[in-house]
């Protein structure tokens, strides 16, 4: 952790190109009739379990 | 591509390729910020009159180290941006509409008041078991699938629904398969055997309660034109106090009427809930209650004031989790799910009550995006439409901080709105930009202590 830049999140997108896309997460509706989200508050079904 | 901000004092960094997100003081803040324009040396030339030798070379350091960490400035993670998304075309996720029919007559619906433009009408069994056959075929290899118990209004076609979960508890253990359920209702028929019902089959439930009690039955009345309120927050309540393990959410929606709706969220956290989502209308501009381009201050001030108050609420040891300000920087979707969004039209289908299929429930009753039936399986293979309609592809998105985290938004509301579903619908992108902000913010906060 540096003096200027504290990092919250270092995991990188692109790390997870490589095994990432199993498909086994939830859909997440975007339409606002549903309880819709931005994908990027899912959880990965793979590290939640 | 990086993306910076302030909230309150706090200055954020997010690199946009890499998803990593910074915290940083304002030296770092302001001399990043000039790294993304200027050559190194222009930049310390610039600042060093302003913080002084050492903190500049200090700052430059950290953010060489960062970038040589793939952290900052980070190269587009898929450089040729092609992607080929369900590759298996697999669905693994339905929408039931087991009611074109509702018990309340809200003035925003989507759904016409629940008939979808058409004839009111209950899902059969028959049509239901047959979904989830589809389902359970169409899924191929994947294990985790899905069913959302929708309308209308679910809950007036019970017997369905209690028969639909256990023949696809059923089908789903042959098949070693974990389907999960969830049931989006109004709330209206929520009585003590149906919360009992939930719990008892770990159910999923999205219950819609807009907030304070004139902002609620001014939306939300019965057919009739009477309020609902009193009688939803009676069964949400007992529900939620339920002394049982539950799924669940609270949802509302805000709409021009009420953008002080940092209040609504405040009257049903007060109200002991804390599984909260109070989410913009989307209606067509010339409705009274659409919110405008306008109002788009308004609607920020009012996100920075919710963002407070949730993280007060934090502070206090009673927290909140308000949907749309979740985001899970660690653990959070890979990009391949960033690429396939929703999955609305190719993983994720709905199916309308007499058993046609669209890409979802959106699209019900449109007759031109009707892609199969749940008996003849998908006819109309709208998947490399809706696959194709990422973020790669979309010419606004390519220019956008916040495209790995929306996804590219409502594929429905490009259409409507746009007419295309390539470019977004841009009122609701500068929303989600702002509660990407909100949510970052308070995700520093928290990790911070």
């Amino acid at each position: 952790m540096g003096k200027h830049i504290k990092t919250i999140s270092g995991r990188t997108l692109q790390s997870t190109v490589r095994d990432g896309g199993c498909g086994e997460c939830r859909t997440s509706c975007q339409s606002a009739c549903k309880t819709s989200l931005t994908v990027g508050n899912q959880a990965c079904n793979k590290k939640k379990n | 591509m990086i993306h910076t901000f302030a909230f309150d004092g706090i200055f954020i960094v997010m690199d946009v390729n890499s998803g990593a997100v910074h915290a940083v003081d304002e030296p770092a803040y302001y001399i990043i910020k000039a790294l993304e324009t200027a050559h190194e040396e222009d930049v310390a030339a610039q600042y060093l009159p302003v913080y002084g030798v050492e903190t500049v070379k200090e700052v430059l350091q950290e953010a060489a180290d960062l970038k040589a960490n793939g952290m900052l400035f980070a190269p587009d993670p898929l450089p040729h941006g092609f992607y080929n998304a369900n590759a298996d075309g697999a669905v693994k996720a339905l929408c039931l509409h087991l009611a074109h029919d509702c018990n309340l007559r809200c003035r925003y619906c989507f759904a016409s008041q629940g008939d979808f433009g058409g004839d009111r009408g209950l899902m059969s069994k028959e049509v239901g078991r047959a979904a989830i056959d589809f389902l359970m075929h169409a899924s191929g290899s994947r294990r985790h699938v899905e069913v959302d118990f929708f309308g209308g209004e679910p809950l007036l076609n019970v017997p369905v629904m209690e028969d639909l979960v256990e023949y696809g508890r059923a089908r789903a253990g042959e098949a070693c398969k974990i389907i999960k359920f969830t049931l989006t209702t109004n709330a209206m028929l929520l009585d003590a055997k149906m919360q009992r019902f939930i719990i008892d089959n770990d159910l999923a439930v999205v219950l819609s309660v807009d907030g304070r009690p004139q902002v609620h039955d001014h939306m939300r009345p019965t057919p009739g034109g009477g309020g609902s309120y009193r009688r939803i927050m009676e069964r949400c309540t007992e529900f939620v106090r339920l002394p049982f393990e539950k799924d669940y959410y609270i949802r509302g929606t805000f709409t021009r009427h009420n953008l002080d709706f940092a209040e609504d969220v405040r009257h049903l956290a007060e109200a002991g809930f804390d599984h909260l989502s109070v989410e913009p209308v989307i209606a067509e501009a010339e409705m009274d209650y659409a919110l405008r381009e306008g109002d788009l201050p308004v609607i920020f001030a009012e996100y920075d004031k919710l963002t407070r108050y949730l993280l007060e609420r934090h502070r206090q040891g009673r927290p909140v989790e308000f949907f749309h300000f979740n985001v899970d920087l660690d653990d959070g979707p890979c990009l391949a799910k960033r690429l396939t969004g929703c999955s609305a039209g190719t993983e994720y289908l709905a199916v309308a009550p007499t058993g046609e299929m669209y890409p979802c429930h959106q699209f019900v009753g449109r007759h031109g995006f009707q892609v199969g039936t749940v008996f003849n399986g998908v006819e109309k293979d709208t998947t490399n439409m809706f696959s194709q309609a990422h973020i790669y592809n979309k010419q606004a998105c390519q220019k956008c901080w916040a495209r790995f985290h929306c996804s590219g938004g409502c594929h429905a509301n490009a259409l409507a709105f746009n007419g295309d579903l390539l470019e977004p619908y841009g009122l609701g992108c500068e929303l989600a930009k702002k509660r990407l902000e909100c949510a970052l913010y308070l995700k520093v906060c928290t990790t911070a202590g």
